[in-house]
């Protein structure tokens, strides 16, 4: 039923299951995620949406003492088989966090960090690159003219838009968005919402979300998680209009109030 | 205190009987033991603050953090003790020697070896300021956003890479903050030196030789003046010269923080 079931998932996970400790935090999810195309994640708090996402790129590596088990495959890679090369994982899947952490150097270094790191480049096409993504991230116009000043002192939206950008110059496949809006007001909201719109042509893009408008604007496809489990997956429209599960349909009305 | 004059500084001759007074060597000494125990003290301290929280195996980062921070708190004296009673055996059997052995063609390394002198107190100095530097900077190192290192982990950065590109750049202030607290730490100690440093108002080449350094002076001859009331004010001057250089050291740190800090923007 949707033009995206022919191409293999960029994403998949079958049966995947995660612990933090002895707290099993997701249960056996199964999810296909489409390329090339923005898929939402929502559910109420906790329920392990960040979870998920985090083990997209491994970033619950971090935390000591977890387990998975089941399957996840990104791009035909197993993220946790015994052979995944995690830098080059993670330089294919680029992260936005809630909280825009720009580096406390330069607006260059902090687009150029990634593709000097990896040394997708040659260091004299950095600057092409940097400017490359930053028109990407449509924050070009307001910073080419301060490019070495520092990037803490630009505002919370520019910086997202910023730590966009710097995700992009690392050439990813996939763009993993953990709530990329939370920080910023609606206007800065809007401006990353466009860019995200912009950039689902090349890029599959996963963003987990609490506002449901801001979903139903970006996503076509749209997965609702409850206490660890994927409930509901589906057409974005479908899932705000006609959900087929109850526990869907409780929440996308409690929150559409 | 005019007429000390000039030569109070750039003369050598301390000889509070014949009413001469050069800090020159105290001057000297002071800088020299300071910057000797932070080029030391530095490379260790730093390496035990960004090694223990990253890499070290997850038990046994608490106690050796716990245990380096009472070594903070230990009194100068004790330090001392421990210096003269442990330290310069060791030193003279086993480090000295093959110093003067490998290193000996240096002029720093040359010469009858004391016990007491100007390496054996930049060694005891070291040994204090470690655990200092390395507790501040460890605590300013921890107290990096873990957005910093995510970004940079999620970005293909390894975990050293992280460490040294995110989060040690992130915590560069606050470090020097910390080596700068140790270096006023280091000009200013008084009793451990003076225990160590041998106590000679001279200049010389070798680092096995004894030494001087104003707060040692100061402790030493200030409860009996010998030399009376002019030397009682040679000894105040010494003070504020002490004071001066501090002030001197710190600021000139604090312009390299501040130019540190300004070139950040550079790539
Ligand atoms: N580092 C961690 N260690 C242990 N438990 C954790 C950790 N991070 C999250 N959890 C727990 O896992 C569960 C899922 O958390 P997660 O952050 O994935 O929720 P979420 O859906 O992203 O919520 P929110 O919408 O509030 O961001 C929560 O119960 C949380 O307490
Ligand atoms: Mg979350």
């Amino acid at each position: 039923m949707t033009d995206h079931a022919s191409a293999p998932p960029a994403i998949e996970a079958r049966d995947f299951s995660f612990w933090y400790g002895e707290r099993k935090t997701l249960h056996e999810v199964s999810i296909q995620i489409a390329p090339k195309a923005v898929t939402a994640i929502i559910g109420p708090s906790g329920c392990g949406k960040s979870t998920f996402l985090r083990c997209v790129n491994r970033m619950n590596d971090l935390v000591v003492d977890t387990r998975t088990e089941g399957e996840l495959v990104v791009e035909g890679r197993a993220v946790y088989g015994s052979g995944l090369d995690l830098v080059a994982h993670r330089q294919r899947v680029g992260m936005v966090f809630q909280r825009p952490n720009p580096f406390p150097k330069s607006i260059y270094d902090n687009v150029a960090y990634g593709p000097a790191l990896n040394a997708l480049v040659p260091r004299r096409a950095l600057p092409e690159v940097v400017e490359r993504c930053l028109r990407r991230a449509a924050l070009w116009d307001e910073v080419k003219d301060r490019l070495q000043a520092p990037a803490t002192g630009l505002s919370g939206g520019q910086q997202q838009r910023l730590c966009i950008a710097r995700a992009l110059a690392n050439e990813p496949s996939v763009l993993l968005m953990d709530e990329p809006c939370s920080a910023l007001d609606p206007i800065a909201t809007l401006k990353v919402e466009e860019l995200i719109f912009e950039l689902k042509q090349d890029y599959t893009i996963v963003i987990v979300t609490h506002n449901m408008q801001q979903a139903a604007r970006v996503a076509s496809r749209t997965g609702f998680f409850e206490a660890g489990r994927l409930v509901e997956m589906g057409e974005t429209q479908q899932i705000f209009t006609a959900p087929r599960n109850e526990r869907t349909e409780a929440y996308i009305t409690g929150r559409f109030g | 205190m005019g007429r000390f004059g000039a030569s109070f500084i750039t003369t050598s001759t301390w000889d509070p009987v014949a009413g001469q007074f050069g800090a020159w060597p105290a001057i000297v000494g002071t800088l020299l033991t300071s910057l000797l125990a932070l080029s030391m003290a530095v490379p260790l301290s730093l390496g035990v603050a960004i090694y223990l929280p990253e890499f070290a195996p997850g038990p046994i980062r608490r106690p050796v953090a716990t245990v380096i921070e009472l070594l903070a708190a230990i009194p100068s004296v004790v330090y001392g003790l421990w210096g003269i009673f442990v330290l310069i055996p060791f030193l003279t059997t086993w480090v000295y020697p093959f110093l003067e052995a490998r290193l000996g063609f240096l002029p720093f390394f040359t010469g009858p070896v004391y016990g007491p002198s100007v390496l054996s107190a930049s060694i005891i100095l070291t040994v204090m300021i470690v655990p200092f530097i390395m507790s501040v900077s460890r605590e300013v190192l921890l107290a990096v956003p873990s957005g910093q290192r995510e970004a940079a982990l999620a970005l293909g950065a390894t975990r050293w890479e992280a460490v040294s590109t995110a989060i040690v750049p992130y915590a560069k202030s606050g470090i020097i903050g910390a080596v700068i607290l140790g270096l006023g730490r280091a000009l200013g100690e008084t009793m451990a030196v003076t225990m160590l440093i041998g106590n000679r108002h001279e200049v010389a080449a070798s680092l096995f030789a004894p030494g001087y350094t104003m707060a040692a002076v100061i402790a030493n001859e200030f409860a009996d003046a010998a030399g009376g009331p002019i030397h009682e004010s040679a000894l105040i001057l010494m003070a504020l010269l002490l004071f001066g250089v501090t002030v001197l050291v710190n600021a000139i740190a604090r312009l390299m923080i501040w130019r540190v800090s300004l070139g950040r923007g550079n790539t």
